[in-house]
């Protein structure tokens, strides 16, 4: 059994309920604990950074400092939480001054930062330390090939802390592949949806959403599959949008890469929070679940 | 976008700073990062961005043609009253901030109900937020670090 400290972020509990349940979900038959860091705050993400950026680091560093209590690895299943943290803990770390800034700071409440502890992406705790071998030797019902686009989005790969290639990740396509799913080729993987500026700026954002789900689509993807809360709602929630606005007719389910982790495990899908899906993942469901049914309702397209 | 991000750097060299910190720009990045780790030079654009939107928000510019510093505003209000975000708060909170775009645009208004539905009955809308027990610590920490900064 592995152990580690757990940041779900706040999406977790709302708009990416379907992660944080899957995630809490497959935890335990690949032998992983997560144990949820006893009443975090939000990490400040992208927005607290934007309006006063030296402040965002000590939101952050009251997290950092209850982790390290526990001395476990913090993982977070949140691309924009792993981004905030990690990018704070390293500058604290490089910047002694600050750090003893914030650690006046942070006594008031009796906490203190050393900077000892690791910040990681659950992405990075299943390949790295389960591993797809492990993951492979759990599936209880593979994927049947089932045709899946990896989206990484941006602040799982970028800037930089050493996960994956910043255009050209892979370590999604091999979660994918372990589970008996094909991952197909998908060059936009690593764009970006237009993140929270959906809210602000909804018709750039909706652009950059029709050229993900159109690259996906041309590749013959039957889903996408990302970890990030706030891509998968802009892909999912936002898709009716891009139909409305480009005149487009998408129907892509937008799976959480836990959620699809957890269908090939066996897990049945209400434990993943399927049903807070937006775009109906029922096809997908049925290709994994009953294959000649589906076959049958689903004749092979001619292509070209 | 007034300028591109070649411009502002030129113009933040030339010395333009009222310029630079009313300009809209830096306020379309989506912090995807692309800029900054393709850099051959080791520039980071997307920090820069970061940078100008913090001093521009606590210099109290005011910056026309996009609503994103409204949305950010109501992020961070959210986080600083619960300590976490509250999304639905937070959008309750951007969109009265916005409401004379809102009201300027009747038809675009009412077609984002919808959504909000759809969001709330899959159960990814809880309308009651989630307090954390050390609300009060996390702001006194907030208020020590600015006394410390020397900011208050």
């Amino acid at each position: 059994m592995r152990y580690y400290s757990y940041f779900p972020g706040c999406s977790a509990e709302s708009t990416g309920l379907g992660l944080g349940l899957s995630a809490q979900a497959i935890a335990e038959p690949l032998d992983m604990e997560l144990i949820e860091l006893e009443d975090w705050n939000c990490c400040g993400s992208t927005p607290y950074g934007s309006l006063a950026e030296e402040e965002s680091i000590v939101v952050a560093a009251r997290d950092l400092a209850l982790a390290e209590k526990r001395g476990l690895d913090l993982v977070t299943p949140c691309s924009s939480c792993y981004v905030t943290l990690a990018k704070a803990n390293r500058h604290l770390q490089e910047h002694p001054k600050l750090m003893a800034q914030v650690n006046e700071a942070l006594a008031v409440a009796g906490l203190g930062y050393q900077g000892s502890l690791r910040v990681r992406h659950l992405v990075d705790v299943l390949v790295n330390d389960v591993t797809p071998e492990f993951i492979a030797s759990k599936v209880k019902s593979g994927l049947n090939g089932l045709k899946v686009a990896p989206y990484y989005g941006c602040q799982l790969v970028r800037p930089q802390y050493g996960l994956d290639d910043t255009e050209n990740p892979r370590s999604l396509d091999r979660l994918v592949e372990c589970l008996g799913a094909e991952a197909v080729d998908f060059p936009l993987k690593a764009r970006c949806c237009g993140g929270s500026l959906i809210l602000s700026e909804e018709d750039k954002a909706l652009e950059l959403i029709r050229k993900l789900l159109q690259n996906a689509a041309d590749n013959g993807a039957q889903c996408l599959a990302t970890p990030c809360p706030l891509c998968q709602t802009n892909l999912d929630a936002y898709q009716s949008r891009v139909n409305a606005r480009f005149k487009t007719s998408y129907k892509l389910p937008v799976l959480f890469i836990t959620q699809l982790i957890g269908l090939a495990l066996g897990i049945e899908a209400k434990s993943l929070g399927m049903n807070t899906n937006i775009v109906s993942p029922r096809e997908v469901l049925d290709y994994i679940y009953n294959p000649v049914n589906y076959m049958t309702t689903h004749p092979v397209k001619q292509r070209g | 976008m007034e300028y591109p991000p070649r411009k502002i750097i030129a113009m933040i060299r030339a010395g333009m700073r009222d310029e630079v910190l009313s300009s809209n720009s830096m306020w379309f990045c989506l912090s995807c990062y692309m800029c900054t780790a393709r850099c051959p030079r080791g520039v980071k654009p997307t920090e820069l961005a970061h940078a100008l939107e913090s001093l521009a928000n606590q210099q109290g510019f005011r910056i026309g043609g996009t609503s994103t510093p409204n949305m950010y505003r109501s992020f961070v209000g959210s986080i600083r009253g619960n300590g976490r975000v509250h999304e639905f708060g937070m959008m309750v909170r951007y969109y009265l901030s916005i409401i004379p775009a809102l009201v300027a645009h009747p038809i675009a208004t009412m077609k984002m109900a919808p959504l909000g539905l759809k969001l709330f009955s899959h159960r990814r809308l809880p309308l009651m937020p989630t307090r954390i027990k050390g609300k009060e610590d996390l702001s006194r920490i907030i208020r020590k670090f600015r006394e410390v900064r020397g900011e208050s």
